[in-house]
């Protein structure tokens, strides 16, 4: 393995007698990228190419950070300086872009980062040097499942895996004699949830008759839905990015078609919805599932959470308030900021890491009314609970109680 | 050239670990840059398409390492001969196409190189993609450098940045001697005309397709390099920008010309951290304007500096400062000697 | 039976939308001998275009007008601006223009305009009619009826105007149309002018089946490369009939040979082969090879 090296040796040397002198009689323990007033945090992020509309995830999230900076005057006296990088979702970029944050730049942690590929091409950096990969914008179920061999890894939102099945248990209860088609995909995110829906059903995965794959270069996925529809399923899954989903939505009805449609939480924000419905998408039985307030849902109105959204996210002069990427950048945040908080004097990296793995317990006022981010020393996914939620009159609504899909 | 040779030599010594994995990306960006050069410099025909043959390059290599266990300075050659190969083999139908039709089927290369590579999964790892673990330098390297700048011992960013730079300057050597002699002058005749140089005797279609696999030969190297720098290679490392980079490395590097390709390279590598990242941290420009080229994220710098340096500078900025340089030069000579100094550079290619 | 129907029918829907930006590359192509990289991201700005018009609440049918009036503009300007300076260079030089240009408008896009998906208004309704049997939407036979419009518009003016003939004079041989006072580079930008007119009828058709963003026309510039080169690339009439086919190819072959996640790579074989084997297409005349 890799040698840390001199230079971070002497660094360290540094910083224990920075230690040693500084505090001024209470004892308080920081490291690289903390000083008396400022905690230093860094992202890679795709803000231009294919994938850019996640990028203003950061920005939201930069946003509650210059909230709690103007209006809390920072975490314990410290404000927070977020540094968000382009890395165009090219994990050749995520590399040098996460070593200058990390060796140039000196972020104390990494918070946020985008996509399973780009994650993966810096995880075993980041864990040699310590240094802390937290709550990484992706549900590829690996950054979570391995823990024990990447300790200074973690994510945030309900693994895509533990998401299905959610959907193999309703297809289960709900429509026993389905017939399932399969749309997803062909990447980590669509074989991630494929995955899940197979292993939920368990024995009964023979439910599902046909599986088509999309590349995301595709125009449409017109051939793929038109196979779907003759194999015979009366019920399909689209495991697809937004733009996907919504011109697969349209397409189904275009060609007939009325099976039941599961639709995953990624693409499921009623802005998109009203796109789809707008462009002659019947959306009739559409379930999916949820763990976040939707922004446009009139239901929240008066939510002290969706008003603190409101405000947070006026602090971004470029991000759409109705966009759900951005409540999802603000509640990152805000858990992140809990993280901070907890470890109070102690901000050392070893020390954040453990309390965001294995201490948290947080009712998120922008995750819907139940849902924990919680976890424990057996535990290390934060967010596990979610509520099935269908589509009728223009709106999503709740069903039943919150589900716990903890993957074992 | 001595100069360069030693500040190029003595930078790991000066310079962070970190900031010596960024030259060595700049090194790499060079190297590919020089294979394009061959091709659409010298021999006249295009590749919109090198991306393809860095990620054949780096999944060679890749492969070689995760599957069977090669040592990885094996796998450099290896790379670079097996792209060299199948760069061979394309120049033979890319013989039948025009310059348009050529540019046409390699940019739709370009474009598909992603979703081609995530097909055969068992090989590849799929979108999963291959971690590949940085290399220890050799003992040898190590102490000699840690004797020589009385300092710490060679970091395998360090080393990766010498590997590049020993094996750019061979390529180097190779292209510069290529360009020089036979083959270079046969390509250069067939660039000019390939009719009149098919009359006076010269091997068009051999040459040509010579010109393809030398091509992929450099673009399957520096695909290597770029796998070991980076640690990590899966279809997204090859979007059909990393093409385009090429592209624009060997057009502000000048397209014929041997000392282009550094330029290029580092133009490659520094230019999107520039417009992203330095222009903003700048107190003496204004916000509303640095925030224009923060959001606008550097597809635009991109465009805009290809249009202007085909507009302004066809031969490159390196050929601007060639022919400025001998302008001058001429100016200083006095009206009697003028027209008869050196031939010009090379005339603007294609 | 009933389903490899429904596969091709879907499939001349998907190659209406192919066809309709073909055209525009073989308008360029015709006038000066070149493929426009752009072609594509002009057609997904100037759409963009007539989407904030019809945002400030301009009617739809003011807007489509005005904005393929300002899509000629912006070709014409584009022309003068960026094309003339190097129009007597290499092709090589031309296609590198003609490619900073495309990523230069895509990232102008992006940063206007942002990434998010949006809905874009229809003059054709989103109610699917039957084709023996097999489902299509009167949206998917409006774009290829409005291609089928363009076309004979593009073969009347080329084919049997003064203008048109003097366009393509002045293209295939520039030098003897400026002896007879031709003047070649405003018919060049004029016909800069029409294909990003065309481009922007294209982009306006299809943006409500592809959602308009400022990735919209990325990949479907291959699959519209594709279709020009198999019609024969000089062809207007090769650009359609190729864009059908291409679409019917792509959608077959993804569903019953290779996958669905393949259906680039299609496109991409497309086009080599035909280059290899066909070069001058279906529809194009041989041409002798320019020394």
């Amino acid at each position: 393995m890799r040698r840390t090296g001199p230079r971070s040796a002497a660094l360290a040397a540094a910083l224990m007698a920075l230690v040693a002198c500084g505090g001024g009689g209470t004892t308080t323990a920081t490291d690289t990228g903390i000083t008396s007033n400022s905690i230093a945090l860094g992202v890679t992020i795709a803000q231009s190419g294919p994938a850019a509309a996640y990028g203003t995830i950061a920005n939201a999230a930069n946003a509650y950070f210059t909230y709690v900076n103007n209006n809390e005057g920072g975490v314990n006296g410290r404000h927070i300086n977020y540094k968000i990088l382009d890395d165009g979702y090219n994990p050749a970029q995520t590399v040098p872009l996460t070593k200058q944050l990390v060796e140039q730049d000196q972020v104390f942690a990494m918070f946020g980062g985008l996509g399973t590929q780009p994650q993966t091409s810096v995880r075993d950096y980041l864990n040699s040097k310590k240094v802390p990969q937290l709550f990484v914008a992706t549900g590829a179920t690996t950054f979570m499942a391995d823990f024990s061999s990447h300790p200074y890894t973690i994510g945030w939102q309900p693994p895509y895996q533990g998401e299905a099945r959610i959907y193999a248990k309703d297809v289960l209860a709900n429509h026993a004699s389905a017939k399932i088609g399969v749309l997803y995909q062909n990447d980590d995110y669509g074989q991630d949830y494929l995955k899940g829906l197979t292993d939920g059903l368990g024995s009964s995965a023979s439910m599902i008759v046909d599986k088509e794959p999309y590349d995301v270069t595709a125009a449409d996925t017109l051939s793929q839905l038109v196979k779907l529809k003759a194999s015979g399923a009366d019920t399909v899954f689209l495991f697809t990015t937004p733009a996907f989903t919504i011109k697969s939505l349209i397409i189904i009805t275009k060609i007939g078609w009325e099976p039941t449609i599961y639709l995953n939480s990624v693409s499921n924000p009623s802005v998109y919805m009203g796109i789809a419905a707008g462009n002659g998408a019947a959306l009739k039985n559409v379930t999916s599932v949820s763990y976040i307030k939707d922004p446009t849902d009139p239901q929240w109105a008066s939510d002290a959470g969706m008003q603190l959204y409101n405000k947070v996210i006026a602090n971004c002069s470029t991000c759409n308030v109705h966009d759900g990427f951005n409540i999802y950048g603000v509640a990152v945040a805000y858990s992140m900021v809990d993280v901070l908080k907890q470890a109070g004097s102690n901000l050392t990296r070893a020390n954040v890491m453990s309390i965001a793995s294995s201490q948290l317990n947080e009712n998120n006022p922008f995750l819907l009314p139940g849902v924990l981010v919680k976890t424990t020393s057996t535990d290390h996914y934060p967010i596990t609970q979610e509520n099935v939620i269908t589509w009728s009159s223009n709106a999503w609504h709740l069903q039943g109680s919150l589900i716990d899909e903890p993957i074992s | 050239m001595l100069v360069a040779a030693l500040f190029l030599l003595g930078l790991p010594s000066v310079v962070t670990s970190f900031q010596s994995s960024q030259w060595t990306l700049v090194l790499i960006f060079a190297i590919a840059v020089m294979g394009l050069n061959v091709l659409v410099g010298y021999s006249g025909q295009i590749s919109l398409g090198h991306g393809a043959f860095m990620a054949l390059g780096a999944y060679t290599t890749a492969v070689l390492i995760s599957h069977y266990h090669v040592n990885y300075l094996l796998t450099i050659p290896i790379a670079g001969l097996v792209t060299g190969m199948i760069g061979f083999l394309l120049g033979v139908p890319a013989l039948r196409l025009s310059a348009l039709y050529l540019a046409l089927a390699t940019f739709a290369l370009a474009v598909v190189t992603p979703s081609l590579i995530k097909r055969p999964d068992k090989l590849t790892g799929g979108v999963q993609g291959i971690l590949l673990v940085p290399p220890d330098p050799p003992q040898f390297a190590s102490s000699a450098f840690a004797t020589l700048t009385n300092g710490p011992q060679m970091t395998s960013e360090q080393w990766l940045y010498y590997l590049s730079l020993g094996i750019g300057a061979v390529l180097f050597w190779l292209a510069w001697n290529v360009i020089r002699h036979r083959p270079g002058r046969a390509m250069r005749a067939i660039r000019d005309g390939e009719v009149a140089a098919a009359a006076s005797g010269i091997n068009v279609a051999g040459y040509k397709t010579l010109a393809f696999g030398m091509s992929a030969f450099y673009a399957g190297i520096a695909g290597s390099l770029f796998g070991l720098a980076t640690g990590f290679v899966s279809p997204d490392t090859f979007p059909v920008a990393l093409s385009f980079q090429l592209l624009v490395g060997a057009v502000v590097g000048g397209l014929a010309s041997i000392a282009g390709p550094l330029l290029g390279g580092t133009v490659m590598y520094w230019l999107p951290i520039v417009s992203s990242q330095t222009i903003s941290s700048q107190d003496w420009i204004p916000t509303q304007i640095s925030s224009v080229f923060v959001k606008a994220g550097p597809a635009v710098t991109y465009g805009a500096l290809l249009i202007l340096i085909m507009i302004f500078a066809p031969t490159g900025v390196v050929g601007l400062i060639t022919s400025g340089y001998a302008a001058l030069r001429n100016r200083l000579r006095g009206a009697g000697e003028r027209g008869t100094g050196q031939m010009p550079p090379d005339p603007q290619t294609v | 039976m009933q389903e490899f129907l429904q596969q091709v029918v879907s499939g001349i829907a998907s190659g209406g939308i192919f066809a309709s930006l073909a055209l525009a590359l073989v308008l360029i192509y015709n006038a000066m001998g070149l493929v426009n990289f752009a072609q594509g991201e002009m057609a997904m700005f100037a759409t963009f275009v007539a989407f904030t018009l019809i945002d400030r609440g301009m009617s739809y049918w003011i807007a489509l007008p005005l904005t393929l009036v300002i899509a000629f503009a912006g070709g014409v300007l584009i022309q003068r601006a960026v094309i003339r300076p190097v129009e007597r260079a290499p092709v090589l030089t031309l296609v590198i223009v003609t490619l900073g240009l495309a990523t230069l408008i895509n990232g102008l896009a992006g940063f206007l305009f942002g990434y998010v998906p949006r809905s874009f208004p229809s003059p054709f309704s989103v109610h699917t009619v039957s084709v023996l049997g097999a489902l299509v939407s009167y949206r998917d036979l409006g774009v290829i009826a409005v291609s089928a419009i363009v076309l004979v518009l593009i073969y009347l003016l080329l084919q049997r105007t003064t203008l048109g003939l003097t366009m393509r004079a002045a293209a295939h041989n520039p030098d003897a149309s400026r002896l007879l006072g031709v003047r070649v580079s405003w018919m060049l930008a004029l016909g800069w002018g029409l294909a990003s007119a065309v481009g922007a009828l294209s982009g306006i058709m299809v943006a409500p089946i592809l959602l308009l963003e400022p990735n919209m026309m990325q990949t479907i510039i291959i699959y519209a490369f594709a279709a020009a080169v198999l019609g024969g690339i000089e062809s207007p009439l090769g650009a359609v009939v190729g864009g059908l086919i291409v679409g019917i190819t792509v959608n077959l072959a993804g569903a019953y040979l290779v996958g669905g996640d393949l259906q680039l790579a299609i496109a991409f074989l497309i086009i080599v082969a035909v280059l290899v084997v066909k070069p001058n297409g279906l529809f194009g005349r041989p041409s002798v090879r320019r020394v």
